[in-house]
């Protein structure tokens, strides 16, 4: 099989898994005896399992399997959940991220996880006093076996008008790729009912443990002779054989069946009632599980992964597209034919949809950044000893693709920092008359053209003295320098090259690499870090981003022919002024705006727009915008109006122009300047 | 032609400047436009004309005339804009005209002549004769670097 062309979906998909195993097992720490999140977990497992199997990569699949049995005895009740035995779990999470990471840089995914593996299987068999009998019996037989749950079920189907059918499906034998046909009939009979059982199981199924032949229990409302024609299409099929089953035979069967394995039969028909969601269904329902995914998967999930460039290439056709259609309507205005103009505006306004849709498939949430840090500050504080709490604010801020994937690792570095250096262990906490758990605020926001991401912590903050100290004898700073630093200079210190304020390198932060390798990552970024801190009150450190490629909402601006685009965000409002009302301070015109003096910006002169003749009039159009508490009014010609425009820098031949910061492209193919509001206020 | 397809050649793209032939290596032409809607950049250098939209990408334009200091002209039909790329930058040159890919054997290429006459000797990294054509060849780099 041709393994590369799978290896990138197999490693997002995994991580995907990873990341859920990683967030339920926090849910499941908070609530242990919620056996629905067992559930989620498990599946997470399994799919992670039959995956890195299929892929080849067996240790994975082995350390999966190993923790997909202690879960499995969870599930069933046969474990109570605790946090040593969380501890392993998250541990053996920790070692399957690892290896999905080893073999994303091209390696095999091999690890030394035998500790692990010892501790795995000592909680598997260690607390449980009845080994976990294997619900089908391993070899395969001609006829199933049903345990109570699914005699329930398949009587209640039948109830409900289902029939139900034992299917007996025997594959030929020069079959080359069994567990794809296997799949192919599980996809026909999942589209047209519900697979109760399998013989062997799915996963034996999967793994293309069985011979030629394997039987399905299968509820559905098709005829049988249909069933068998369908399954009969499957290529390499040499025989499919569609009996009813018989229900009458139950009570017999369960009677044989009980005595096979007492231990689960008791289990399970003690759990059928309390179980009624299909997450929650026993294991030995491994087939309806597997069906329920494929039916009620959250409906958030359906995505699809698409290269990045790909669409790239998909905007800026697109863009091209928005030009022909400005065309188009200039050109069906002119020949003013009925149908045409009615095409012509059908047309722009499913462009108008479509562009929506393109712009926004490029954003992603930070959170999914965001969620890999509860995991994280969990095992942060067991290792330290701190108690932690963090917080996540504004998770489902969105950030362009090509951002998120960069800002990971720096935010890491920052958490890590503060929870290291930042948050006090509880003793010295309450000595500080402070709570004894400390918190981490992780909070992201939009403003303007950038994205914040703060993290903040209630904890001792920065040693002024001590960094100073540091910086000089290190020779980042001399000492006259530092007589003329502010708390703000000080503090940034701490990201500069080369400097650590740990005394004792710690195994958490101190992995050889200082904060200035996150200050790096973020200006590569066109970022920018900025810390707050108050010793004993706590630190705040703050990053913005740019939105590289993303939607910003603008007032669009005329001045003589020329189009200019105002970022919403600086926009207090919009006002026309009388030429009266504009006042003289030193050699300044100043407006009074709502009893405040705000000085007037001309863009005209400062673009040097060409006019054609001079104007006089007696109203001015008017911007007034801010940076942070100062305002200006922008004088324009006239206001054109909102519009929702894609941010397009000028390339690297034109760099730092003044008051511009970029570019987008208008509707009529033109392309129009962003102005910088900030670079225009003092 | 059968100087042209000897092994030692470089492939250009020809185009009209005034009353000279100038040439730039085909390895560095993403293509040629039509003049098209130019968007003014203020606070640029003069021969800065602005930026256009080619197919969603901004790019600077550069008027080559002004650039060397050659006297204006009114764009014409004839008037193109060819897409050069440098490194990490993309930029439209504007020319009188643009028709003409040719191969220059390496043998016919010459340094720079030691006086050419004009600013645009900063420019050019030699000149080669083709036939009867005597064609300017480019110094990208310096084009595009602001002069000292």
């Amino acid at each position: 099989m041709e393994v590369n062309q799978y290896l990138e979906m197999f490693i997002e998909e995994s991580k995907e898994h990873l990341q859920a195993c990683s967030e339920h097992l926090l849910e499941l720490e908070k609530s242990p005896d919620d056996l629905a999140i067992v559930g989620e977990i498990f599946r997470s497992a399994h799919t992670l399992k039959g995956m890195s199997a299929t892929m080849g990569f067996e240790d994975l699949a082995d350390l999966t399997h190993k923790m997909e049995n202690v879960l499995d005895a969870i599930r069933n009740e046969k474990i109570h959940v605790t946090p040593e035995i969380l501890d392993v779990v998250f541990e053996s999470v920790d070692h399957l991220e690892e290896m999905v990471m080893d073999i994303a840089s091209g390696g095999d995914g091999k690890r030394d996880v035998s500790s692990t593996v010892a501790q795995l299987k000592r909680i598997e068999l260690g607390e449980e006093a009845v080994v976990v009998p294997e619900v089908a019996p391993a070899a395969v037989e001609s006829t199933l076996h049903y345990d109570g749950f699914e005699q329930t079920v398949i009587t209640q189907s039948s109830e409900q008008g289902f029939h139900a059918f034992e299917i007996s499906v025997k594959l030929r034998e020069d079959c080359l790729l069994k567990a794809a046909r296997v799949f192919m009939v599980f996809e026909i009979l999942e589209k047209d009912g519900d697979v109760i059982k399998a013989s062997p199981s799915v996963e034996k199924l999967e793994d293309e443990q069985f011979d030629q032949q394997f039987y399905v229990a299968f509820v559905t409302k098709e005829s049988a002779e249909d069933m068998q024609k369908k399954l009969m299409k499957v290529s390499e099929v040499e025989e499919v054989i569609v009996t009813p089953i018989n229900q009458k035979a139950f009570s017999e069967k369960e009677f044989e069946a009980q005595q096979e394995v007492v231990a689960t039969a008791t289990v399970e028909e003690a759990a059928v009632p309390a179980k009624a969601e299909p997450v929650a269904k026993p294991e030995k329902a491994a087939a309806p599980a597997k069906a329920d995914k494929n039916h009620h998967a959250p409906v958030g999930n359906k995505t699809i992964r698409v290269n990045i460039e790909r669409l790239d290439i998909l905007m800026n056709l697109f863009e091209e597209l928005v030009i022909d259609r400005g065309r188009l309507q200039s050109i069906s205005s002119e020949v003013n034919h009925g149908e045409l103009n009615e095409t012509v505006e059908r047309m722009s306004r499913v462009m108008g949809d479509l562009q929506t849709i393109i712009l926004t498939m490029r954003m992603v949430p930070v959170e999914t950044v965001f969620n890999r840090f509860p995991k994280m500050i969990r095992q942060l504080s067991r290792d330290l000893n701190k108690k932690i709490n963090l917080e996540i604010i504004g998770a489902e801020t969105e950030l362009d693709r090509t951002v998120i994937d960069e800002i990971g690792d720096p935010l890491v570095h920052l958490i890590r920092n503060s929870v290291d250096h930042g948050i006090e262990n509880p003793t010295t906490r309450r000595a500080k008359g402070k709570p004894e758990e400390g918190t981490v605020v992780l909070r992201a926001y939009h403003s303007g053209n950038y994205v914040f991401i703060e993290i903040e912590d209630d904890g001792a903050g920065i040693n002024r003295d001590k960094v100073l100290a540091k910086a000089i004898a290190k020779g980042v700073v001399t000492q006259e320098q530092s007589y003329s630093m502010s708390d703000k200079q000080i503090n940034e210190l701490i990201l500069a090259s080369g400097f650590s304020t740990a005394d004792v390198i710690s195994d958490v932060s101190g992995r050889g690499v200082g904060l200035d390798v996150v200050k790096t990552t973020i200006e590569s970024l066109g970022g920018n870090i900025s810390i707050e801190s108050t010793q004993d009150v706590g630190s705040k450190f703050s990053i913005q981003l740019p939105l590289t490629l993303s939607i910003i909402s603008v007032m669009l601006v005329e001045i003589e022919k020329e189009i200019y685009a105002i970022p919403l965000s600086s926009i207090i409002e919009t006002s026309i002024i009388r030429s009266s009302e504009i006042m003289n301070a030193h050699n300044q015109k100043v407006i009074d705006f709502r009893g405040k003096v705000v000085p007037l910006v001309f863009l005209e002169e400062i673009f040097e727009v060409p006019r054609k003749e001079q104007q006089d009039e007696e109203f001015h159009s008017v911007v007034i915008v801010r940076k942070g508490e100062k305002l200006a009014g922008l004088v324009v010609d006239s206001f054109i109006g909102q519009q929702e425009i894609v941010l397009k820098s000028l390339g690297n031949y034109l760099t730092n122009i003044f008051a511009i910061s970029g570019a987008t492209i208008l509707g009529n193919g033109k392309v129009a300047l962003i102005v910088d509001c900030n670079a225009l206020i003092k | 032609m059968t100087n042209a397809v000897e092994q030692e050649s470089i492939k250009v793209i020809v185009f009209q400047l005034a009353d000279k032939e100038y040439a730039i290596p085909v390895s560095h032409v993403q293509g040629i436009e039509k003049l098209m809607h130019i968007t003014r950049v203020p606070k640029t250098a003069k021969y800065v004309k602005g930026v256009i939209n080619l197919r969603g990408v901004v790019t600077p334009i550069v008027d080559l005339r002004e650039r060397f200091e050659l006297p204006v002209s009114e764009h014409e039909e004839t008037t193109r804009i060819i897409i050069i790329s440098l490194e990490d930058m993309e930029v439209g040159f504007v020319v009188d005209s643009a028709n003409d890919v040719i191969d220059i054997p390496a043998s016919a290429i010459e340094p720079q002549p030691e006086v050419v006459g004009s600013l645009e000797e900063e420019f050019i990294s030699g000149v080669a004769k083709v036939e009867k054509r005597l064609l300017i060849l480019l110094h990208l780099e310096k084009v595009l670097n602001p002069l000292k």
